[in-house]
């Protein structure tokens, strides 16, 4: 306990979990966002964009996040110049990789949003899809009003799986030197290995209060949401 | 899968023909999207003969990607054993009688589960060298193999659990009827048919495990992705390197999800109770599991 109490007045902990709370944050919009798109090509009547849709999906699933965040910050960055921040603004260097690793973790989670939003669409009932065309509804307005709405309702689980696995992918991004949890808990316990077991525990604990009320919230929320049939 | 024919209505012939100018439309538009980036890869200098000539030579797979492929097996393939057998003790732990044992395997399991890989696996690199427990140049491997281990075990224990409560009740009821106790049920009736129940599960949790060894390039091991990296440094073709890279993983891990799968279509014939397999989970530094 005396260590632990140490340990928090010398680093600052909090600032660190932060950045965690707001790479979640953005790359789970962004990754919402993409994910959507993916899936809507994917049960769309147009040829291409299914193919497109599901090799998308099959690749990036397929696709170690370390190998998508390194090659953000090495591929992009280093080799192909692409900057995603102000070069002359004071903040370049740690704007440009967390701007970065939110794009490497959205991309890599959209494919995960777009298979739990298919696994959504799957619970709506052959009859609403139906219903939907039987009233004159075209394929975009039966999706956006009929089928999507219903579809994100049941998607609720399987999406607050994919956001508790989004939190804890961000510790990644402190391979491309994001100062978020993982990367202090390296320096702590580098510069502190007599009290290794209290670094793990505050970071540990950290994750914990982080990812356990997310799951009881969200599991609670998708039974309410879930459409009763 | 069936619902998407049911979303759209079989189209007459002016749909068709909508269809297909939208079609086209969008084929034009990703072909247009895919030609903008090979023309700025050009334009960068990536696309030469000199930046994917050294993936043809004998020394890039010998002395790199064998290797390297090797060692992502290895980290990959000691983990499924010991997080098996972590994960079998600990899910037949949550199913114990005693309440005791339930609420200490229920902790583990539920920690290990929350606790992001890497973090795992930062420690166990500092745990394994302050206290010098392992041979230096093995350290690597340790440490990837033990949060490996833990983590995927928590996973399979959950697996084995929701195994054992998906078999018909009658399974127990019989065990118990002839004079077994409720542990050796377990052990010798319920847990053999979970077991072959969850194997596409397991089978795809190995693509969770494959992409999950990555993150050993964080701490030094030398897997697939840093003996690629290291190659595209030597031969000055960084960013193709990471292309064949991604490339192999892709073609590993496409390979163990349709064994998974096609593992499940073949137990779904064979036992009423397959344990819904086969949708990988998101993998990287951890999986949120069926349910959290």
């Amino acid at each position: 306990m005396e260590a632990i109490r140490e340990l928090l007045d010398d680093y600052d902990v909090l600032a660190a979990f932060l950045v965690t709370i707001r790479l979640t944050v953005f790359s789970a919009i962004f990754s919402l966002i993409i994910g959507t798109v993916i899936a809507s090509m994917r049960v769309s009547p147009i040829p291409s964009l299914r193919t497109t849709g599901s090799l998308y999906v099959n690749l990036v699933r397929n696709t170690p996040l370390t190998l998508i965040i390194i090659f953000c910050s090495v591929g992009l960055w280093g080799q192909l110049g692409v900057e995603l921040a102000d070069r002359d603004s004071g903040t370049f260097l740690v704007d440009n990789a967390f701007r970065l690793a939110v794009l490497g973790l959205s991309v890599y989670h959209s494919a995960f949003v777009a298979e739990a939003l298919r696994s959504g669409i799957n619970t709506v009932p052959v009859g609403q899809a139906e219903a939907a065309r039987a009233i004159g509804l075209s394929f975009v307005p039966a999706l956006r009003l009929i089928i999507l709405p219903q579809a994100f309702r049941g998607a609720v689980a399987p999406l607050a799986n994919v956001l508790i696995a989004l939190t804890k992918n961000t510790t990644v991004a402190s391979a491309i030197g994001v100062a978020e949890a993982a990367a202090l808990m390296k320096t702590m316990i580098e510069n502190r290995a007599d009290v290794l077991f209290a670094v793990f525990a505050i970071f540990a604990l950290g994750f914990v209060i982080l990812v356990l009320p997310t799951g009881i919230l969200l599991t609670a929320l998708s039974r309410r949401l879930a459409v009763q049939r | 899968m069936s619902e998407h024919d049911v979303l759209f209505d079989a189209p007459g012939p002016r749909t068709i023909r909508r269809f297909r100018i939208i079609n086209i439309i969008a084929l034009l538009l990703i072909v247009g999207i895919i030609a903008w980036v090979v023309v700025g890869l050009r334009n960068q200098g990536q696309i030469t003969t000199s930046k994917w000539e050294p993936f043809l030579t004998g020394e890039a797979w010998t002395s790199y990607y064998i290797p390297g492929v090797l060692a992502t097996f290895r980290a990959a393939g000691v983990s499924i054993v010991l997080a098996l057998v972590f994960g079998i003790v600990f899910g037949l732990g949550r199913l114990s009688q005693l309440r005791l044992v339930r609420a200490v395997c229920s902790v583990v399991v539920e920690f290990f589960r929350a606790v992001p890989v890497l973090l795992m696996m930062l420690f166990s690199v500092r745990f394994y060298s302050y206290y010098d427990l392992v041979d230096p140049p093995q350290l690597p491997l340790y440490s990837v193999v033990t949060a490996l281990t833990l983590y995927n075990g928590a996973v399979i224990a959950e697996l084995v659990r929701s195994g054992v409560h998906s078999l018909a009740k009658g399974q127990r009821e019989a065990g118990l009827a002839i004079g077994l106790t409720y542990g050796q049920t377990l052990r010798s009736v319920l847990l053999p048919q979970a077991l072959v129940a969850m194997a596409p599960s397991i089978v795809s949790q190995m693509v969770v495990i494959v992409k999950d060894s990555a993150l050993g390039y964080i701490i030094g091991y030398s897997e697939l992705l840093r003996q690629g990296n290291q190659f595209g440094v030597a031969q000055q073709t960084v960013f193709p390197s990471y292309i064949v890279s991604a490339a192999i993983f892709i073609v590993i891990n496409a390979i163990l999800a349709f064994a998974a799968h096609s593992l499940a279509r073949r137990l779904r014939s064979r036992t009423g109770a397959a344990i819904a397999a086969g949708t990988p989970q998101v993998g990287g530094v951890g999986v949120g599991g069926q349910t959290t």
